[in-house]
């Protein structure tokens, strides 16, 4: 046991470490969301104005969940990404070699993107705060927004190491990028889903990211509530529950084709 | 050999520009995977961006009723930034395997391998904008008219040059594919620091001042014009005079690393 725990803590460091020292990996997680929340907070921003739409201190404050879930989703697919192209240079083969549990491999990854996430919801809470918005439900609720975020974090680079370790393909794995958006535009991650448009709308209300923004959301604008925060949960469970067998399933595959 | 040395200078420019246009041509017909990055992230953007901030038109201040019409063209600039930065991220890619170095220790000029590159984005960038536009037009959006369109094909096409100059300006200085994140997020910025989203009169402050100093807002409104009024010159001169200007300043830029490359 811990023997294993240092093997995910020793991989979640090497994780965290690469993913900052490549360009291509951080900017994804960190530049592009804080980019687009930038300029949807200031194009977008007389949204709040609409009739129907939700009582909200600003649209920065609206627009917080939203970044911090397109950063944890890139920072799944970057995390599959990079675990692809270990794959392909031979250094998961060298892993498999070692004498610890396969799946501290895959876990030691996910330590890794759980980190991200952390870090993704710190950097988005300190650019709210830093330029106005406010968290209404206090310490507790921005304590309640990180977790249920490195949660998300994790549960979504489940289903990214999944593929990574299916298909050992770096570049499948980043042609998933464009799905990222897909799932991010037909939630409720940038907008309220009553006032989308249809198909979209529809969409929204049964995905099951929209529960996750949701849930990530209240505490911000207007405080912790119980049932959001239990459907959010429970939706992550959902994923991470998906992602683990993705994985392991993948796993098997990987092990028994070499 | 022979018949080629007797050619004038600018004809063998021309063919080298044409067989540097033909490979990344060649690039799409072989790898038909190619294309597909640069039509889906505009194409996902377009629809994503209707389908959530549709309801802006009821916001008093938008000059149409229908943000398809209000967005496509910003999504066929979106992937003309998307392709001209792609195009350098493949000259990262060359530099990395040596291919540039060969055409290097040819006789072209560097203006020429600089050309071939950028001609060939701009060339290239008229499939995600015919792509994004025909789901458009799909989606009810409005006939901008042949002149609109016209101007719009040319904003797009001239913007993916743009484009492509910054992308090979940083691939040529950074000789490394990890670039490309810089190469896309700075055409990002500067394509969606414009009125993209909103009128100007709608948008917040800050972002309200980056747009009025921003060269492409005045892009952004040429090629809009034909989808939410009629084509005026007032409206199209000043996009051609922010491209040109944008062109010959990155062009420059481009040109002073490629001539740096290699000596």
């Amino acid at each position: 046991m811990a023997t294993n725990l240092r093997v995910v803590g020793a991989l979640g460091m090497r994780s965290i470490r690469q993913t900052f020292r490549r360009p291509q990996l951080i900017a994804p997680i960190i530049v592009f969301p804080t980019l687009l929340l930038a300029i949807q907070t200031g194009g977008a921003g007389g949204a709040v104005n609409l009739p129907g739409f939700p009582p909200v201190q600003s649209f920065l404050q609206f627009m917080l969940a939203g970044a911090m879930m397109q950063s944890l989703m890139l920072a799944g697919n970057s995390g599959g990404i990079a675990m692809a192209v270990d794959l392909e240079m031979g250094f998961t083969d060298r892993l498999f070699a070692a004498p610890i549990s396969r799946f501290t491999i895959v876990l030691g990854r996910l330590a890794g993107t759980a980190a991200l996430g952390l870090f993704a919801a710190l950097w988005f809470l300190m650019i709210g705060l830093v330029f106005g918005a406010t968290i209404e439900g206090g310490v507790p609720g921005a304590l309640l927004a990180i977790g249920l975020v490195t949660a998300c974090a994790m549960a979504v680079g489940g289903i990214g190491a999944a593929i990574a370790l299916r298909t050992g393909s770096a570049s499948v794995v980043q042609g998933l990028f464009p799905l990222v958006l897909v799932v991010l535009f037909l939630s409720s991650a940038f907008f309220p889903v009553e006032l989308m448009i249809e198909p979209a709308k529809t969409i929204a209300e049964y995905n099951p990211f929209s529960l996750v923004v949701e849930g990530v959301r209240e505490p911000i604008v207007s405080g912790i509530d119980a049932s959001d925060t239990r459907d959010a949960v429970l939706a992550i469970a959902g994923i991470v529950v998906f992602g683990l067998v993705l994985s392991a399933r993948a796993l098997k595959h990987r092990l028994r084709v070499g | 050999m022979e018949a080629a040395a007797t050619l004038p200078a600018w004809r063998v420019n021309l063919a080298t520009i044409g067989a540097l246009m033909a490979r990344s041509r060649n690039e799409l017909l072989r790898v038909p995977g190619a294309a597909i990055p640069g039509v889906l992230a505009p194409t996902i953007f377009f629809l994503g961006l209707n389908g959530v901030f549709g309801a802006l038109t009821q916001l008093r201040g938008f000059d149409t009723g229908a943000y398809e019409s209000f967005i496509v063209p910003v999504s066929m600039l979106q992937g003309a930034g998307f392709t001209g930065a792609a195009a350098g991220v493949n000259l990262a890619r060359d530099i990395e395997a040596g291919w540039l170095d060969r055409l290097l220790v040819s006789p072209a000029p560097r203006w020429v391998l600089l050309a071939g590159t950028v001609l060939s984005a701009s060339t290239r960038a008229l499939i995600p904008a015919t792509f994004v536009l025909a789901i458009a037009l799909l989606l009810g959006a409005g006939w901008p008219g042949v002149d609109g369109l016209l101007v719009t094909y040319l904003m797009v096409a001239a913007m993916a040059a743009v484009a492509a100059c910054w992308g090979s300006m940083l691939a040529l200085r950074f000789k490394s594919q990890s670039a490309a994140p810089l190469m896309q997020a700075g055409m990002m910025a500067l394509i969606l620091t414009t009125t993209a989203y909103a009128p100007l009169a709608l948008m917040q402050g800050w972002l309200q001042d980056i747009a009025r100093v921003n060269p492409v807002t005045e892009v952004v409104e040429a090629a809009r014009q034909g989808f939410v009024g009629g084509v005026t010159w007032a409206d199209t001169w000043p996009g051609i005079v922010a491209l040109a200007g944008l062109l010959v300043l990155l062009g420059a830029l481009a040109l002073r690393e490629m001539r740096r490359t290699g000596t």
